[in-house]
């Protein structure tokens, strides 16, 4: 047994944080939270000019061929200092996918402009009456001619009003049961027909409801078989489930413990030396430690061939509940003060725990649900019978 | 990056599971209820050679790392073995630490007669230590006072207390026979990384009562049938032990993690000893809380086996403390290195 990361780990790390040191200025930490919007072009073009965009895929596709537990090293520095990463993310998923199941000319279309960082790519999957129920989506795409056509809605479209494409799923046919009628499509999402309006979050954070009237979209950007959508989305979600955990709690802990060695209490007293703060820091490392190796497992068995499903369902189930728990009790521990907005000059350690006990409530819910990933885990991993 | 066992540690891990599969089952734990000692386990586990392992090589042992220990300590609380192991390794290690006259003597009484020695977890209140852990069946022990490290015979000064966990644990009152084996600048160190010890192998114990805990939960649930259908298909039953899956999983990692930095991380050895134990001990109480409940009226019989899990889990980590106090000792410890 070994939990070092290994030495090309470290020194990926390292590169990760001269990388922020230079380019996750004040400026772009403030423009994510002025917008709302967690990404920022010139940043995500930074790192493709410093090859680091894709650093797990391999060199002849513009990446570094790195491992699995290299490319976590890495994207867990830029998770706990609160880089923007959602675009990339979304995008990497996608062109992955289009990488193992997609067509020659799909690949030849998508993968280096995806890398090159030209275009950005999100996703269309929830609906406003289906969420966790992914296979439930009524949104109707059509055939007609080499075409199709779309219409319907899809919530929670991240990044929309930054990107080129949507990858959308679609109902193709309504006469089977509902997995088996789905297809995928990458739909163009600047032309006539997309309508996309704003929805602000709890977390301040920007994201969509897009329509879709009568859009076209070539055959050609068919992801999959015709209604094998259901196949393609197993294969975007598990890797969605496998990229790191706990660096927004470590984040926020490192915060807290700077405010506990900085600050005293009404006594005089230093505040890191009062048991009940320590242990409230010293349980949310605990839990930061397990996060991290949780997540640091799945990239260990990624490495040795295995495709983390279970694993990756706890990594995120975890790390999202700790930071949920976390952040609430980190609001408490600051007394009163907790609740000044992060937003207001007087918040205590830059009003990161009330910020966080905000966000954190998206982190339980996207990417699949606490009560999703506790299915999986039941089932495939405890072999607990489906419910009736 | 490699979580998986060498072939060395897995061998150990295989054979003690064999050894306590043949010598501990769950009948011989129930026997040994009253007393939570098991001396002819005991001195089975004596001849595996469990104390000498713990010793260094220039202390007459066999030199096994921390995290070897952790690995057989894992299948100890699997199978809830009523046998002082921990405490007399944790002991053993002490005084080869400490050094000196006394604590060799003491250190070779232990190995080669066959005496136990056990550490006290807290200093003297009012003369007495509390709760020693094996204080009821051991004949000697090591306990820290004002910063120094002590070693006495507890001949009749023991008074056994029955207890939630089943655990020989005895409430010693100390006296002027006590002899110093360091003085307070030597001795606070060598008992404070003895406590770090004992938190690192307590946590892989824990880890052990969790897992076999969840299974034991999971295998009820898949039987039992209620309206209709397994109870472990519902979903107000499957949540809860998918949580208790992913903290036993997520304390697997820390627990080995933390026996693994004490000889290969020693800047967060400290920190990742009380973390462990603290995340351990709230993991197997929860895992073996949902198992207990998921059993229904039968988890509250005595005939079920799963309530012996449930108060070990609370109880045996309890005689240092909560989990908060183990979880403030670890803050502490990386805070006083995030500053040093």
């Amino acid at each position: 047994m070994d939990f070092r990361l290994g030495e090309r780990s470290e020194t990926f790390r390292d590169e990760a944080r001269r990388f922020l040191d230079e380019h996750l200025t004040d400026e772009v930490r403030e423009r994510m939270h002025a917008t709302g919007v967690h990404h920022n072009w010139d940043f995500h073009r930074a790192r493709v000019e410093h090859g680091l965009l894709a650093p797990g895929w391999p060199e002849e596709l513009g990446g570094q061929g790195r491992d699995a537990i290299e490319v976590l090293a890495f994207l867990e520095e830029f998770q706990s200092a609160g880089a923007p990463t959602y675009g990339v993310g979304t995008t990497l998923m996608v062109a992955n996918i289009i990488r193992h199941i997609g067509t020659e000319e799909q690949k030849r279309l998508i993968i280096p402009r995806a890398l090159s960082g030209e275009i950005l790519i999100v996703l269309g999957f929830t609906e406003p009456e289906s969420g966790s129920d992914v296979a439930a989506a009524q949104t109707r795409a059509v055939r007609d001619g080499d075409e199709w056509l779309i219409n319907g809605q899809k919530m929670f479209t991240t990044n929309a009003q930054e990107a080129d494409y949507v990858f959308l799923l679609a109902r193709t046919n309504a006469e089977v049961p509902k997995h088996k009628g789905l297809t995928t499509f990458l739909v163009p999402l600047r032309q006539p027909g997309v309508e996309i309006q704003p929805v602000f979050t709890l977390s301040g954070e920007r994201t969509n409801l897009t329509f879709y009237s009568d859009v076209r979209v070539d055959d050609s950007l068919r992801i999959g078989e015709i209604d094998g959508g259901w196949h393609v989305m197993t294969v975007g979600l598990t890797f969605e489930r496998t990229g790191p955990q706990g660096g927004d709690s470590v984040r926020l802990l490192r915060a807290m413990e700077e405010w506990a060695l900085g600050s005293t209490d009404d006594a005089g007293r230093a505040r890191v030396e009062d048991p009940d703060v320590q242990a409230r820091l010293g349980r949310a490392a605990a839990e930061n430690e397990v996060s991290l190796l949780l997540a640091r497992r799945c990239a260990w068995l990624q490495n040795s061939g295995a495709l983390p499903g279970v694993e990756g369902s706890m990594a995120k189930l975890f790390a999202s509940e700790a930071l949920a728990r976390q952040s609430a009790d980190f609001v408490d521990m600051l007394g009163p003060d907790g609740v000044r907005s992060d937003r207001h000059p007087s918040a205590v350690a830059g009003g990161i725990a009330e910020y966080y006990f905000r966000f954190a409530m998206g982190t339980i819910t996207y990417g699949g649900t606490s009560e999703i990933q506790r299915n999986i885990i039941a089932q495939r991993g405890l072999g607990l019978p489906r419910p009736a | 990056m490699d979580l998986n066992p060498s072939a060395e540690q897995q061998q150990l891990i295989d054979a003690f599971a064999a050894f306590y599969a043949k010598e501990c089952p769950i009948e011989r734990v129930r026997d040994a209820e009253s007393s939570g000692h098991d001396a002819d386990l005991w001195a089975r586990l004596r001849e595996m050679g469990v104390l000498d392992m713990a010793v260094d090589q220039s202390s007459g042992g066999w030199g096994a790392s921390l995290l070897d220990l952790a690995l057989v300590a894992e299948q100890h609380g699997r199978h809830l073995a009523p046998a002082p192991l921990m405490e007399g390794q944790v002991a053993a290690r002490l005084l080869a630490r400490a050094g000196g006259d006394a604590a060799v003597e003491a250190l070779s009484r232990s190995l080669a007669d066959g005496r136990l020695t056990t550490v006290a977890l807290h200093p003297p209140k009012s003369g007495v230590l509390a709760l020693v852990p094996a204080g009821a069946v051991a004949d000697e022990v090591i306990f820290c006072d004002g910063g120094r490290l002590m070693c006495m015979e507890i001949a009749d000064h023991g008074q056994s207390i029955s207890n939630l966990g089943s655990m020989p644990v005895a409430d010693i009152a100390v006296d002027s026979s006590a002899m110093e084996l360091q003085p307070a600048e030597q001795g606070q160190p060598l008992f404070e990384r003895a406590i770090d010890e004992w938190m690192v192998l307590m946590a892989n114990a824990l880890l052990g009562i969790g897992a076999r805990s969840l299974e034991l939960g999971v295998d009820y649930v898949k039987e039992r049938r209620a309206f209709g259908a397994p109870i472990g298909s519902f979903q107000a039953v499957a949540h809860g032990l998918a949580d208790a899956a992913t903290a036993v999983d997520g304390s697997r990692l820390i627990a080995r993690k933390a026996a693994w930095a004490a000889d290969e991380d020693a800047a967060r050895a400290t920190e990742l000893a009380c973390l462990s134990c603290g995340f351990c001990s709230e993991a197997a109480r929860e895992a073996s809380y949902r198992s207990l409940h998921y059993h229904g009226g039968y988890g509250f019989m005595l005939e079920f086996d799963i309530q012996l899990y449930y108060r070990r889990a609370k109880a045996w980590p309890a005689v240092f403390g909560e989990p908060s106090r183990m979880f403030a000792r670890g803050a502490a410890g990386r805070l006083i290195r995030t500053d040093g």
